[in-house]
C-alpha cells in the first residue's frame, strides 16, 4: 500500500506542476481535473471518505464544469 | 455535423440522469450514518441538473428548474438550517441543540436516528444543490 501511496502523490506533483506550465488554458482546467480526482484517491487512502467525496463532487466535477463556462465566454489561449 | 455523436451523448445522458440524482438522494438521506451529507449530496443532484443543461440546453434546463425558483428554494434552504438552531434557543438548550433539549434520538445505527441531524442535512442539501444550479445558469445566461 504504501507504493501505490507514493505513487499516487508522485503523479499529484506532476499534475500540479503541469497544471501550471501548459499554455493551454482548457488544458490546464483537464489536467486539474484529473489532479482532484488523484486527490480524491489520496484522501481515502489516509482514512477520509467523507473529504474524498466532496473533493471528487466539487472539484473534479463542479470547479471543472465552471472553469469550462468561464473559458467559452473568454479567450482559450493565454 | 457531429449528430451521431450528439445523440449518442444525449441517449446515455438521459439513461444516466435518474441514476445520479438517486445516488446523489441517497448520500443526503444516510449522510449521518456513512460518508457523506448535505454538502456532497448536494453538489452531486446539481452536477446531473448542470449535466443536462450542458448535453441538452440552457432553456431546457431552465424549463425544469427555473431560476427564480432556484433562487428561492435556496433562500429556504438557509432558513429552514437557521429556524433548527433557534427551536433549540427557544427550548432553553444552545443554538442547534439536539439530545439536550429532549429531541428523541432513536437506536444508532438505523436510518431514523440522530434526532434534528438529517433535518438539518434536508436543508442543507437542499441549499446547496439550488445554490450551484444558479450559479451555473447565471454564468451562462449572462449575456442574453
Amino acid at each position: 500500500m504504501i507504493i501505490l501511496d507514493l505513487l499516487l502523490l508522485n503523479i499529484l506533483v506532476l499534475c500540479a506542476i503541469a497544471a501550471i506550465r501548459v499554455r493551454d488554458l482548457l488544458s490546464a482546467v483537464i489536467i486539474f481535473s484529473a489532479y482532484s480526482l488523484l486527490m480524491a484517491i489520496i484522501w481515502l487512502q489516509l482514512g477520509s471518505p467523507d473529504v474524498a467525496i466532496t473533493e471528487a463532487a466539487v472539484g473534479a466535477g463542479v470547479t471543472t464544469m465552471l472553469f469550462i463556462a468561464t473559458i467559452s465566454k473568454t479567450r482559450r489561449y493565454e | 455535423m457531429y449528430k451521431e455523436e450528439i445523440l449518442i451523448l444525449r441517449v446515455v445522458v438521459r439513461f444516466m440522469m435518474p441514476f445520479i440524482q438517486i445516488y446523489g438522494c441517497y448520500i443526503i438521506v444516510s449522510g449521518h450514518l456513512g460518508p457523506g451529507g448535505g454538502f456532497a449530496g448536494g453538489t452531486i443532484v446539481a452536477a446531473s441538473m448542470i449535466l443536462y443543461a450542458l448535453t441538452f440546453d440552457v432553456d431546457r434546463a431552465l424549463d425544469k428548474v427555473p431560476h427564480k425558483h432556484a433562487t428561492m428554494l435556496e433562500s429556504l434552504g438557509g432558513i429552514w438550517f437557521m429556524s433548527c438552531g433557534i427551536v433549540g434557543l427557544l427550548l432553553g438548550g444552545n443554538f442547534l441543540a439536539n439530545g439536550q433539549i429532549g429531541v428523541p434520538l432513536g437506536t444508532p445505527g438505523r436510518l431514523l436516528s440522530g434526532g434534528l441531524v438529517p433535518v438539518i442535512y434536508f436543508g442543507v442539501g437542499i441549499k446547496v444543490a439550488m445554490t450551484i444550479m444558479s450559479l451555473y445558469f447565471s454564468l451562462v445566461e449572462e449575456d442574453r
